[in-house]
């Protein structure tokens, strides 16, 4: 029996957020949980992520697992903003940075090796923008993970 | 943190390294990545498989792009939680369905109060305000203040890159 392709994508997208399968030939596995083919699961994944409906499938690591990173933030004048977050953004360590809706508004989480480059990625940021970095590493992380619920 | 993170080889670092844009799409992703970095693919699965027992690894799977399926909107809840209140705060708030970050961080008075921080996403700005009251309503007097900072703009997103820590 064959699933229609969309209720057979949403499956794909929620089913497989965790537990994917650790054998040799997954998709085969996931194709045959869904009554497809092979090719047929690894071509309707790969259309997803060349849509950017999903953005990898693979492993979530725990933060801090590996290197450290902290969440930044910066107050910024609002005319300011889009030179301010071009400095922030130009360091390869900076791997999200959101304008958000407060007096503190430009916002960016800092990875790198250890936690000496972390503060050192934000004294040269302070230094460069002349602005105080808010610092505010992870303490404890209450999240249980499985997944984003699609219904 | 107050668990010290699990100890991992320099394998396993190259292996989350050659693996941190996910997996090839093959018939065979495990050996596929194996062959990339000189490990036998069973090897690959049982490194996967022990550092998800370990908790390095918290799942692995799909990573939905909440964008693309509509969640558009994003606030990051901040909390001012009593200090004796925040792990239990915590561990409530990190357990629901729609929060995909929950982290106790350092307040920074007075310029910042808050120590718990939640990212709530949802369809719209409506409904990410009424998932973030139902947090309200949930934590009750543990409370003292909170808020909710939207995003407007999105300026730089790239999903975790290692660093190159000068091990191969």
């Amino acid at each position: 029996m064959m699933i229609p392709t969309d209720a057979r994508t949403h499956r794909l997208l929620d089913a497989y957020q965790r537990d994917f399968p650790l054998e040799s030939r997954p998709f085969a596995r996931i194709a045959a949980d869904l009554g497809a083919a092979e090719a047929e699961v690894i071509a309707q994944f790969t259309a997803l992520k060349d849509a950017g409906t999903i953005s990898r499938i693979g492993a979530v690591v725990r933060p801090n697992s590996i290197g450290a990173s902290t969440l930044a933030a910066l107050c910024v004048p609002a005319e300011d903003v889009e030179r301010i977050a071009a400095l922030v953004c130009a360091h390869g360590q900076v791997n999200h940075c959101y304008e958000r809706e407060h007096a503190i508004n430009l916002w960016f989480v800092v990875t790198a090796a250890d936690r000496a480059a972390v503060n050192g990625v934000l004294r040269a940021i302070e230094a460069e923008t002349g602005l105080a970095c808010l610092n505010l590493p992870i303490v404890e992380d209450y999240h249980i993970d499985l997944g984003f619920p699609l219904s | 943190m107050t668990t010290p993170p699990p100890a991992l080889d320099a394998t396993d670092r190259r292996l989350i390294k050659a693996t941190q844009e996910g997996l090839p799409l093959t018939r065979r992703p495990y050996h596929t990545v194996g062959a990339a970095i000189g490990l036998a693919g069973e090897e690959v699965m049982a490194r996967f498989c022990q550092m998800l027992e370990t908790g390095v690894i918290r799942r692995i799977g799909v990573v939905a792009n909440h964008y693309r399926l509509g969640y558009v909107a994003n606030g990051m809840s901040v909390w001012d939680i009593a200090d004796d209140a925040v792990a239990s705060a915590g561990t409530e708030v990190g357990a629901l369905d729609f929060v995909s970050h929950c982290y106790q961080r350092p307040r920074h008075l007075p310029l910042w109060p808050y120590n718990l921080f939640a990212m709530v996403h949802g369809r719209s700005r409506d409904e990410v305000g009424l998932k973030v009251a139902e947090i309200a309503r949930q934590l009750g007097p543990r409370v003292c203040q909170y808020d909710v900072l939207y995003s407007s703009r999105i300026l730089k997103k790239t999903g975790l890159r290692l660093v190159d820590q000068g091990a191969p």
